[in-house]
C-alpha cells in the first residue's frame, strides 16, 4: 500500500535542475488515514474549535487574578484549576486555543495563496519565470521556518504578532510552491491538457477542469499539515519566549510558565499539552492523501 | 537532464555554492533590516546591554554610537555590512564586544556534536524499528511503527524534551536534566532529537527493507540456506541504507530546527542557544552569524548527501521532477 514509488517523470523539458539530486526523495508517502480515524479526527477538531470560539465568550477575563487561591487544584467549576497568579487555567486555555487556531489559519491561507499562485505560474509559464522562482525557493529551502521566524521576530517589538504571522506564512509558502509547481507541471503535461489546448478551450477551462480537481486533495493535505506546523512553530517560539509575550496566552508559553510548578501543580502543564496534542493529532488525521514531508 | 560534459560532482558543488551565497545574502539583508528597525535608540540599547540598564547615560550611548558608526547614512551602513560579510568579518557582539567568530566557534563545535549524536541515534532507532516492522508488514509492530511515525510528527521537540526530562531525570533520577559535563549532558538533548527524527527514518527503512526483501538476491540468499539474521545484516540492511541516505538531507532542516529548540531547552551552549539569546538582546552580529552558520550547515549536509548519493549510486538519473 505504501511503498516508495517514484512519481511519473515530467515529460516537459525543464532547464537542468541545479542540484541534480533525486528530489523525489522529498516525497515520503504515508498511508491515507482510514475513514473512522478521519471521523474521530473531525469530531475532536470540531470540539476544539467550539472550545476556542465559545470559551473566550464564557470566560472573557482570562487575566483576572485571585492571589488567595494560587495553584488551586482542579474543581468542577475550574476543571484545570488555577495557576500561580490564581488565574483560571481553563479560561486561559480557551484564549490560547483561539489564538493558535486563528493565527495558524491565517498563516496557512496566506501561504496557500502565495505558494499556490506562484507554483501554478512557474509550472505554466516555464522559461525564465520558472527558473527564477525555483532559484528563490531553492535558496530559501536552506532556511528553516524557525530561523525565518526568529529573524523576522527580531525586526519587531517583543510580543508583536505580525512577525510570527509573516515568518510562518513565508516559510510555509516556499514548501507549498514546490509541491504545487511539481504537481501542476505534471498535470499540464498530460494528454488531456494538450487536447484542451488544441481545442482552444482557454486557460480558465484548464484551471477549472484539470488543475483544480487534481490540486484540491493536495491542497487540503498541505493545509492541514500546515496548520500543524504553524501551531507547533508558534508554541515552540512561545516556549523559548521569543514569540507571544505574557500576559497574552499561548499554548507553548503557558507550558513554559507552568513548568516551574510541575511538582506541586502538574495539571497546569498538562492543560496546554493536552490541547496541543489534540489539535495536532486531529489535524494530522484530517489529511486527505499521501504526505509530502520535508 | 544530464550534461555528460560536466562531471556530476562539479555540478553539485556549483549549485550548492550558489545556494550558499544566496542564503548568505538573504540572511544578511534581513539582519541589516533588523538593525534599522530596532525600537528606540540602538546606541542606548547596546549600551544598556553592555554596561547594565542602570549605568547608561547619554555619554555612554554617544560613545557606543561613535564606536559603531551608527550615525552614518543607511546605504553606507548596508554597503559596509555586505562588504564585511564577504571578507568573512562577522563583526563583534554588541553585548560582549568579543568577535562573533570567537563567540560562535565553541558554539558551532557543541552544535555539531549534538547534531551528529542525534543523527546517529535517529538512524539507529529508525533502523531497529524499521527492520522489525518490515518483518511482517501489516502486523502489530508495523502498525505501532506507523502510529509512531504519526506521533513523531505531532510531537514537537520541546514537548518530547520536557517529557524525557520529567521521566528520566525527574522521576527516575537517572541523569541530570541540564548542565553536567560533556557526555552526560549530551545524552538527553541528543536522545530528544533522535527520537523526533527517527519517525521518518523508521518509515523509509521499513519500505526499503520490504522492497529489498522481495528482490532476487535476497531470495537467493534464503535459498542458499543463510539464517534470517545473516540475510538481514549482510544483504538487506546494506542495500536499504542506500535508500536512506537521501533522507538525511530531507531531515537536515528538521534537525537544525530541532537543534535550536532543544539547545534552548537543555541549555546546551550551541548555536541555537546563541541565536535565541541574540534575538532576545537584539544582538544583530551574533544573530547574523548564528543564523548564517545554521543555514550553511544545512547546505553543507545537503552537499554531503548529494555527493554520497552520487558515489553510492553512480547511474545517471533524470532530474525531472522537483518537489
Amino acid at each position: 500500500m505504501t511503498q516508495l514509488t517514484a512519481p511519473p517523470q515530467v515529460s516537459r523539458p525543464h532547464p537542468a535542475h541545479p542540484a541534480g539530486r533525486p528530489r523525489l526523495a522529498r516525497l515520503a508517502h504515508l498511508a491515507r488515514p482510514a475513514r473512522p480515524a478521519r471521523f474521530v479526527a473531525g469530531v475532536v477538531l470540531g470540539l476544539l474549535v467550539t472550545f476556542a470560539v465559545v470559551g473566550p465568550i464564557v470566560w472573557p477575563e482570562a487575566a483576572t487574578q485571585d492571589l488567595d487561591r494560587y495553584l488551586q487544584a482542579p474543581t468542577w467549576s475550574k476543571p484545570w484549576g488555577r495557576d500561580d497568579f490564581g488565574r483560571d487555567v481553563t479560561a486561559r486555555l480557551a484564549h490560547a486555543t483561539r489564538l493558535s487556531l486563528v493565527l495558524s489559519a491565517l498563516c496557512v491561507a496566506t501561504a496557500l495563496l502565495i505558494g499556490g499562485t506562484t507554483g501554478v505560474l512557474a509550472a505554466w509559464a516555464g522559461g525564465w519565470c520558472d527558473t527564477l522562482l525555483r532559484g528563490v525557493a531553492e535558496t530559501a529551502s536552506a532556511l528553516p521556518a524557525l530561523l525565518i521566524v526568529l529573524l523576522v521576530s527580531a525586526l519587531a517589538a517583543p510580543g508583536a504578532l505580525w512577525p510570527l504571522y509573516l515568518g510562518i506564512a513565508v516559510a510555509a509558502s516556499i514548501e507549498y510552491f514546490r509541491v504545487v509547481r511539481s504537481r501542476a507541471s505534471r498535470v499540464l503535461a498530460t494528454d488531456a491538457v494538450e487536447a484542451a489546448r488544441l481545442l482552444d478551450l482557454g486557460r480558465w477551462h484548464v484551471v477549472r477542469r484539470h488543475l483544480w480537481p487534481d490540486l484540491r486533495p493536495t491542497l487540503v493535505t498541505l493545509a492541514s499539515l500546515g496548520m500543524v506546523t504553524s501551531i507547533l512553530a508558534m508554541s515552540t517560539l512561545g516556549f523559548v519566549k521569543v514569540g507571544v509575550q505574557p500576559p497574552r496566552t499561548e499554548l507553548g508559553l503557558m507550558l513554559a510558565e507552568a513548568l516551574p510548578f510541575f511538582d506541586v501543580a502538574p495539571w497546569m502543564a498538562l492543560a496546554p499539552v493536552t490541547v496541543l496534542f489534540a489539535l495536532t493529532l486531529s489535524l494530522w488525521g484530517l489529511r486527505s492523501e499521501e504526505v509530502v514531508s520535508r | 537532464m544530464t550534461t555528460p560534459s560536466v562531471p556530476r560532482t562539479v555540478r553539485i558543488l556549483t549549485a550548492r555554492l550558489a545556494q550558499a551565497c544566496g542564503v548568505a545574502l538573504m540572511v544578511s539583508v534581513v539582519c541589516f533590516l533588523v538593525v534599522q528597525q530596532l525600537p528606540g535608540d540602538a546606541a542606548y540599547r547596546i549600551a544598556a546591554g553592555r554596561y547594565g540598564a542602570d549605568l547608561v547615560d547619554s555619554a555612554a550611548a554617544q560613545g557606543v554610537r561613535q564606536e559603531l558608526g551608527l550615525d552614518r547614512p543607511v546605504w553606507q551602513q548596508l554597503g559596509d555590512w555586505c562588504a564585511d560579510l564577504f571578507t568573512l568579518d562577522l563583526g563583534r557582539s554588541l553585548v560582549t564586544t568579543r568577535t562573533v567568530v570567537d563567540e560562535l566557534g565553541p558554539a558551532l563545535l557543541a552544535t555539531l556534536q549534538l547534531a551528529a549524536a542525534a543523527l546517529l541515534g535517529a538512524v539507529l532507532i529508525g533502523a531497529a524499528l524499521g527492520t522489525e516492522a518490515a518483518r511482517r508488514p501489516g502486523g502489530i509492530v508495523d502498525r505501532m511503527c506507523a502510529a509512531w511515525v504519526a506521533a513523531s510528527r505531532a510531537l514537537p521537540p520541546f514537548l518530547l524534551g520536557i517529557g524525557l526530562m520529567v521521566v528520566l531525570s525527574g522521576r527516575a533520577g537517572w541523569m541530570s536534566s541540564a548542565g553536567g559535563d560533556g557526555l552526560a549532558a549530551l545524552v538527553l538533548p541528543a536522545l530528544t532529537l533522535a527520537i523526533c527524527l527517527s519517525g521518518l527514518f523508521a518509515r523509509i527503512i521499513r519500505d526499503a527493507v520490504i522492497e529489498v526483501h522481495q528482490s532476487a538476491y535476497v531470495q537467493f540468499a534464503r535459498t542458499k540456506g543463510l539464517p534470517e539474521r545473516v540475510v538481514i545484516i549482510r544483504h538487506t540492511i546494506r542495500n536499504a541504507l542506500v535508500a536512506v541516505v537521501p533522507y538525511v538531507g530531507v531531515q537536515a532542516v528538521v534537525l537544525i530546527e530541532g537543534v535550536v529548540v532543544v539547545e534552548s531547552l537543555f541549555s546546551w551552549d550551541g548555536l541555537g542557544h546563541a541565536l535565541v539569546h541574540a534575538v532576545f538582546w537584539r544582538d544583530v552580529p551574533v544573530l547574523q552569524g548564528a543564523s548564517l552558520v545554521l543555514a550553511l550547515l544545512i547546505v553543507a549536509i545537503n552537499t554531503g548527501v548529494d555527493l554520497a548519493v552520487a558515489a553510492l549510486d553512480p547511474r545517471p538519473r533524470h532530474a525531472g521532477v522537483t518537489a
